[in-house]
């Protein structure tokens, strides 16, 4: 019984965890300080997962946590790092959205998941309808963290934080299958992403893609 | 028996995704194209058996009933007349140099996988497996969309894979939520995936949960059927990507994604206590009917102009889905099989149309039946098919979903009625200046095939005059799975 709430504290504070570094996402509005956040965001999926995997017995979930880690903790970052670096965008500073609203607005969405899914999952065990609420928050921080934003790559990393959401979600729901499947799936995808933001040097969302910027200035820093 | 169709199943499957593997290492135009043509063939025949033989018994993977029959083989038939219309397309893109050789294998093996990610779809009996499905074809279409690396091409294709993620996203929450459902019933693990077992418990899952997960996979589908606020990523990718691209992405693509909305449908109607998912979806669908009947005047662009006819028909048919009932079921599913020949008829036209004008814009269009007659006389034929007037068969089905919904809910139809004739108005508007008076722009020679094209035109037409009594009977049912 000791064990047992334990191992809820330790489930609840990472996924709370996760939630709070999503905040912390919403009010970055430098491009490399985002992306140190985002790789924090990883570390502490990656540890929820590996939680989930070891109290679940799933060793399954270990993959999943594997992938958060070296994938999206380490990998992305470093490579989105090098992608701003040579876009010359590391200086841009954001402000499509002030702060103070974005935040606001924040607190509204995870008041509104908490609310809502604490309210359907009446009946479910406890960590399950806990968790989901807080992965719900997450992924709707994700949400805000893609409209607010106008640059192609915090708009990805808003992408990752909501799928980072998803996965919370898959893996406290005991006992689901494919959750590796879709983890790698989304892996790939994400990969695609990155690698087209490379190739086509988009910068700003729907409305600046430079495609002459890669035969014309190879190389050179715009 | 069962086993032979168990095989077709398979061959289904692993014929496109085998035929993706050559196409992406096998050189020349020729050959690659011809190969496209003869595996899209081979794997519209295997679908075809699937009508004759024994169906399997559903695995937990794999299912196949009256509902994804029809499905698979509209898929299958439009994926094999769309590669034909291909090999002519692409070799004139490929002598305007518009795509390199080594493009041309990539666009071949990428065809073949969108097609496996739509057939697996339909075919998969588990709702996490039709998630992945659903993604892998949205996935190869992105990437068809911005071949053309256009500045254009490139951020439809941006937009595209942006919101199509979060839609995918949001459908897998959706996923999520009903296994959460599930699981108190079924049990942890596969079974509570299972599409089949779902179904059969599904009466007694948590009605709460069940509602919320309908609400994130409409969210999460509908973005993908191109349901109007979440449509905003289908008239670019339509219009920038290579045409027989729009013409799989209107004729196929928007099927799948409803396709996973109906059986998701079908779940929620089997609990008494969740919310009736009928009038979401119908709001949802008049919405898009009326919204994009306005949109449809302003259009200059001519793959824009029936993006957003698509729009406006897959409106129609989730609406004649929300409303329910046996006959608007009927009408629905076959407004949803005529809309899928008829556009990907147009898209063929509208393809060697702007080949030979060199442009999109509508304004530079004109005469075209009397400069290319053959090509001219198929859009005429296709835009009065796809506005709903008779003798064609989306006038029929129009005219069911209409009289079902008069019966019904009159100030509904009323609506719709409107929409419709807006959209009917915008459409011949358009096409009398494409179509008739002084040719204008190239006047080259159309190097075209177009028999894919009058198939599709003969099949509505005939569907129109006459619908053979067991296709009628095939459908009836099909319609009463769909409750």
């Amino acid at each position: 019984m000791q064990m047992h709430s334990l191992s809820f504290d330790i489930s609840h504070t990472l996924a709370g965890g996760l939630v709070l570094i999503s905040f912390l996402m919403l009010y970055q509005d430098r491009l490399y300080s985002l992306l140190n956040v985002f790789a924090l965001h990883a570390l502490v999926l990656s540890l929820a997962v590996a939680w989930q995997a070891l109290v679940q017995d799933a060793p399954h979930l270990y993959v999943t946590a594997a992938i958060a880690l070296g994938f999206k903790a380490i990998v992305i970052p470093v490579a989105l790092h090098r992608i701003i670096r040579q876009l010359g965008i590391h200086r841009d500073i954001e402000a499509a959205v002030g702060i103070g609203p974005t935040m606001l607005a924040g607190m509204g969405l995870v008041a509104l998941s908490l609310v809502l899914m604490l309210r359907v999952t009446a009946e479910a065990d406890p960590l399950a309808r806990e968790d989901l609420a807080f992965a719900l928050s997450v992924v709707l921080l994700g949400l805000l963290v893609m409209v607010t934003r106008r640059n192609a790559v915090s708009q990805v990393v808003g992408f990752m934080a909501l799928e980072n959401g998803l996965v919370l979600a898959a893996t406290g729901a005991k006992g689901m299958p494919l959750v590796v499947e879709i983890s790698v799936a989304f892996s790939i995808l994400i990969a695609f992403i990155v690698i087209g933001i490379f190739l086509f040097r988009i910068r700003e969302r729907f409305d600046s893609v430079d495609v002459s910027a890669l035969d014309d200035f190879r190389g050179e820093r715009r | 028996m069962s086993q032979l169709a168990f095989d077709a199943v398979g061959a289904v499957l692993l014929v496109p995704l085998a035929t993706a593997a050559l196409l992406a290492i096998l050189p020349g135009y020729r050959l690659t194209a011809r190969l496209n043509v003869i595996a899209s063939l081979a794997t519209f025949l295997a679908a075809l058996s699937l009508l004759v033989t024994e169906r399997p018994q559903p695995s937990p993977y794999v299912l196949v009933d009256d509902l994804n029959v029809v499905f698979i083989v509209l898929n299958t038939f439009i994926g094999f007349t769309t590669s034909i219309f291909s090999a002519s397309y692409i070799a004139h893109e490929l002598q305007s140099g518009q795509l390199t050789p080594a493009y041309l294998r990539f666009y071949h093996a990428m065809y073949q996988i969108m097609l496996f990610g739509m057939n697996l779809a339909f075919v998969s009996n588990n709702i996490g497996l039709i998630w992945v499905a659903v993604e892998i074809a949205t996935l190869s279409t992105v990437l068809m969309v911005g071949i053309y690396r256009t500045h254009a091409a490139l951020e439809a294709a941006w937009k595209y894979f942006i919101l199509g993620s979060v839609g995918i996203a949001l459908a897998l929450f959706g996923t999520i939520l009903v296994y959460m459902a599930a699981r108190p019933v079924l049990g942890e693990g596969q079974d509570a995936m299972v599409w089949t077992l779902l179904i059969q418990r599904a009466s007694g899952f948590d009605p709460a949960l069940l509602n919320v997960a309908f609400i994130f996979l409409v969210l999460g589908y509908g973005t993908k059927v191109g349901l109007a606020p979440l449509h905003a990523w289908l008239p670019d990718a339509h219009a920038e990507g290579p045409t027989p691209i729009s013409a799989v992405l209107s004729g196929l693509l928007l099927n799948v994604a409803l396709y996973a909305l109906l059986r998701f449908k079908i779940l929620l109607a089997a609990n008494p206590a969740a919310i009736a998912p009928g009038p979401l979806l119908s709001t949802m669908g008049l919405v898009s009917v009326v919204f994009a009947a306005f949109m449809l005047y302003r259009r200059q662009d001519i793959k824009r102009l029936f993006a957003y006819s698509s729009i406006e028909h897959m409106g129609i048919i989730v609406f004649a889905f929300g409303m329910g009932g046996p006959l608007a079921n009927f009408a629905g599913l076959l407004h949803m099989v005529m809309h899928s020949l008829t556009k990907s008829a147009i898209f063929y036209a509208v393809g060697h149309i702007t080949q030979i004008k060199g442009t999109q814009r509508i304004s530079r269009i004109r005469g075209l039946t009397a400069s290319h007659p053959a090509l001219g006389w198929g859009l005429v034929i296709g835009v009065v098919a796809i506005a709903g007037l008779p003798p064609l068969g989306i006038f029929m089905s129009e005219f069911l979903v209409l009289s079902s919904t008069f019966v019904r809910q009159p100030l509904l139809a009323i609506v719709l009625a409107l929409g419709i004739l807006l959209a009917l108005a915008a459409l011949l508007l358009r096409l009398t200046t494409i179509a008739f008076g002084a040719p204008r722009g190239s006047m080259k020679p159309a190097e075209a095939s177009d028999v894919p094209m009058f198939t599709h035109l003969a099949l509505v037409l005939i569907a129109g005059v006459y619908l053979p009594a067991p296709f009628v009977v095939w459908f009836q049912h099909v319609a009463q799975l769909l409750g």
